[in-house]
């Protein structure tokens, strides 16, 4: 059973309370659907044209061909291709939006933004070529604006403005092997074209507009997220905050918003704030007006102001059977359908806002940038003049919380390990030689009923730190790891191995970094390539003693971080295979043949312990081909090379 | 033509009205007669699991799943010159003993439902050996059944069976 697996507390008590209710939750829907169907966990299905479906038979008994004679070296590649495809396609249209807001900041349109990081704007500008010198800061974020929303759509063929920060060795991989990502959309538009019936069949090719389309959402739409929204929303900074259901109070009004934009997220923090707003709380019973967020809108809001974190991807039903949530406000992504049926049972009220994700059952208020305050507001007094609708018989908030340190950006992790005298990577990348660090992982992703609902995460991390691995994290797994007490200061004193250990006390940083949502995977890119061009760990990424992990992996925006990774020369693990598996050409081509190209290359391993064995490994072994010194102390697990 | 099942013995049934085609209970098969049985690993066996169900159309957009229908007098018995296929009389389940099949491919011949199959490369022998459903002696209910994501396929009795379709 799925279940067995779940660790955290808080999500076991809300779900043994609404079994005996006979409410369903994620987790039996998941068990409903098991066993999984062979063909798609293989990805040995085809449903591009109308003479299938077709299946490729893994066991040679039945066709090995499709009805067009696409095999399955070509099948799992085109549909892992669109996956990618899919995936970026999801964080780039997020940055658009964001271009879009910055545009109409810039035009007069959007009067409740305003440019947090003042800084960062001309920074960019810098970078994109725009002289900043005499122009207003609206005029400046206009034409930032202008030119982020040109990386989409152009139509020539140099690469991506943010291309120019990887370091020049993974450029010149990218340029000879075609990887270079010349606009977003164009991208995701060829990745779709190349997997039409009838177009790219050879796995190889086809793996190299799997790269180009995830570069393009690595260095290209994440990116521009990422560095938009600290512009708008200011850089992150290290913050206390609390995480798990528990920050829902029994006596306020509690408000969850769940999704992935901090466009209205922000604006709704800044309007719980709202004097007027808060005496009508009163007026109603409620003692306050309590803002928690969800999956990564949790992790935008956590990151610029500490806001609660009520949970990952998997606790967005787990807070509504609380019965204490009077509203949840849900933009895009990872919102499952499930809401809108857990809500049904309590009084909760659930509003979709975004004109591209509507949910049956669930009341919509369009958002705009134009309005936002407005719109915040008006889903604020819906939240509080449902307060008296709580059902105090149905009402079960577990108590469950943990502290936690948020706020790391690839810029102020310079600030946190050197202070102020040295604010630079030479620390890091001094330790890492020296043999106190072990190296730095990268720990992000989705959490997913099929791999351990969580607990995957935090094993892993464990384990990681255990080894003097210094970890990052992003998106749900921090969420889940920030659960389980891993994101404190005091954490690295009590499970990081000696070396770490010694590190994190000597500059006051937990072993465990939280580093922000799922599009702040790009921040991770921009700290390995700091690290790169700081020097002395290796002159490219691919030569870096890190890796990366996503074992609960769940969504197609996995599959296009995981790619970005790899491609950038990253080794990436996932737990339960791409769906590849029924080829064994593409299945070892990952494993092992792409190496030679961009010296990255993917895992799969489900478990956790044994999956930090394989990142340690391939940690030690880049740490002996750039000849670093010995760990300095004795390692918890020694690896073989 | 010789009259599928009996009466009282469990044996496994595809409801036509609710087979999508799909094919899984053919790759359950598969997994469940692997050494490791489990998807992934089974793909590196040698040599490869087979199946030992087949889905097909019956007629125009009417798929079925199907395997040995445990005949009431199987012609395969009858057939086998070795004497290695047998019925047992109590069970009424129709096995093969593949240490004595000597790979003459007869039952597969005279099988009406094409159940029989045969593979080489297990046991001892080189010969292809012959093979055909055995209701997974491993486990309570058979994996074909318990994959059916339609729930098309079930294990019961020809009794339960046609009184649960008597219309």
């Amino acid at each position: 059973m799925s279940k067995d697996k779940l660790q955290d507390k808080a999500s076991i008590e809300i779900l043994k309370k609404i079994e005996s209710q006979g409410i369903e939750s994620i987790w039996d829907r998941y068990e409903a659907q098991k066993p999984h169907c062979g063909f798609g966990l293989l990805g040995i299905c085809c449903r591009m044209c109308n003479m299938g479906p077709c299946r490729i038979d893994p066991f040679g008994s039945g066709p090995q061909k499709g009805a067009c004679g696409a095999d399955a070296d070509t099948i799992t590649a085109r549909e892992m291709a669109r996956a990618a495809a899919a995936g970026a396609a999801c964080h780039s249209d997020h940055a658009r939006d964001l271009a879009h807001t910055l545009l109409a900041l810039g035009q007069g349109r959007a009067e409740d933004y305003s440019v947090k990081d003042p800084h960062k704007l001309r920074r960019i500008a810098a970078e994109f070529g725009i002289e900043a010198e005499g122009k207003k800061e609206k005029e400046l974020a206009l034409a930032v604006g202008e030119k982020a929303l040109k990386e989409f759509g152009k139509q020539d063929d140099k690469a991506l403005a943010f291309i120019k920060r990887a370091p020049l060795k993974q450029q010149e991989i990218w340029k000879k092997y075609s990887l270079l990502p010349r606009s977003i959309d164009r991208e995701i538009v060829e990745t779709l074209a190349r997997t039409h019936e009838g177009m790219d069949h050879d796995y190889k090719n086809l793996m190299q507009t799997i790269m180009r389309v995830a570069l393009a959402d690595g260095w290209g739409g994440s990116m521009i997220a990422t560095e938009l929204s600290d512009i708008l929303f200011s850089s992150p900074q290290a913050v206390r905050a609390r995480a798990n259901l528990g920050v829902l109070k029994d006596n306020q009004v509690n408000v969850i918003i769940h999704g992935h934009e901090p466009t209205l997220s922000e604006v709704i923090v800044a309007a719980s704030q709202d004097k007027e707003l808060l005496d009508l709380a009163r007026k109603k019973g409620a003692q306050g007006i309590n803002v928690a967020g969800i999956c990564c809108t949790a992790n935008e809001i956590l990151m610029r102001h500490g806001v609660p974190v009520a949970g990952s991807f998997l606790q967005q039903e787990l807070a509504i059977f609380t019965g204490a949530v009077e509203l949840m406000a849900v933009d895009i992504q990872c919102i499952i359908p499930g809401i809108a049926q857990a809500a049904a049972h309590f009084h909760t009220k659930v509003i979709s806002t975004s004109p591209k994700a509507s949910i049956p059952g669930v009341a919509h208020i369009d958002f705009h940038e134009e309005n936002a305050l407005d719109t915040a507001k008006q889903i604020l007094v819906m939240a509080i003049e449902n307060y008296p609708h709580r059902q105090a018989e149905k009402v079960h908030i577990p108590r469950q919380t943990m502290e936690l340190v948020a706020g790391f950006s690839a810029e102020n992790i310079f600030y946190n390990l050197g202070g102020r005298f040295r604010s630079s990577y030479r620390p890091l990348n001094d330790n890492i030689a020296n043999g106190r660090i072990r190296g730095v992982a990268g720990v992000v992703g989705c959490d997913n009923p099929r791999s351990g609902s969580g607990s995957a995460h935090v094993e892993l991390v464990k384990e990681l730190i255990k080894n003097n691995v210094l970890v990052v994290q992003t998106g749900c797994a921090a969420i889940d790891c920030a659960k389980a007490g891993l994101l404190t200061p005091e954490s690295a004193l009590e499970m990081a191995g000696e070396g770490l250990s010694e590190v994190c006390k000597t500059v006051g940083i937990p072993a465990v970094l939280h580093l922000g949502s799922c599009v702040d995977n790009s921040r991770i890119l921009i700290a390995c390539s700091e690290m790169a061009k700081e020097g002395g760990i290796g002159g490219g990424i691919d030569e870096l003693p890190i890796a990366g992990a996503a074992l609960e992996w769940m969504s197609e925006k996995a599959v296009a971080i995981g790619w970005y990774f790899v491609a950038s020369g990253a080794l990436v693990v996932f737990g339960s295979p791409l769906k590849v598996a029924g080829s064994k050409a593409v299945y070892d081509y990952l494993t092992g043949g792409i190496e030679n190209i961009t010296g990255g290359k993917w895992a799969f391993e489900e478990d956790p312990i044994k999956a930090a064995r394989v990142m340690i490994d391939h940690i030690d072994k880049k740490r002996k081909a750039l000849k670093l010194a010995p760990m300095l102390y004795t390692q918890a697990y020694a690896a073989a090379v | 033509m010789p009259q599928p099942y009996s009466m009282e013995s469990k044996k496994i049934f595809c409801d036509i009205s609710k087979c999508q085609g799909c094919k899984t209970c053919e790759l359950a098969c598969a997994v469940e007669h692997s050494a490791s049985k489990d998807l992934f690993l089974a793909l590196l066996e040698s040599p490869l699991p087979k199946k030992r169900r087949d889905t097909q159309f019956i007629e125009q957009h009417v798929s079925c799943s199907i395997s040995c229908q445990y005949c009431q007098d199987p012609p395969c018995v009858e057939a086998c010159m070795a004497s290695c296929i047998s019925k047992d009389e109590k069970s009424e389940k129709v096995e093969i003993d593949q240490t004595r099949c000597v790979g003459c491919s007869m039952c597969i011949m005279v099988c009406p439902f094409a159940a029989i199959s045969s593979q080489a490369g297990i046991g001892e022998k080189s010969l292809a050996l012959a093979l055909k459903c055995d209701l997974c002696p491993d486990r309570d209910s058979p994996a074909c059944v318990d994959s059916c994501p339609s729930k098309a396929l079930s294990f019961e009795t020809r009794s339960e069976f046609e009184k649960k379709h008597a219309k």
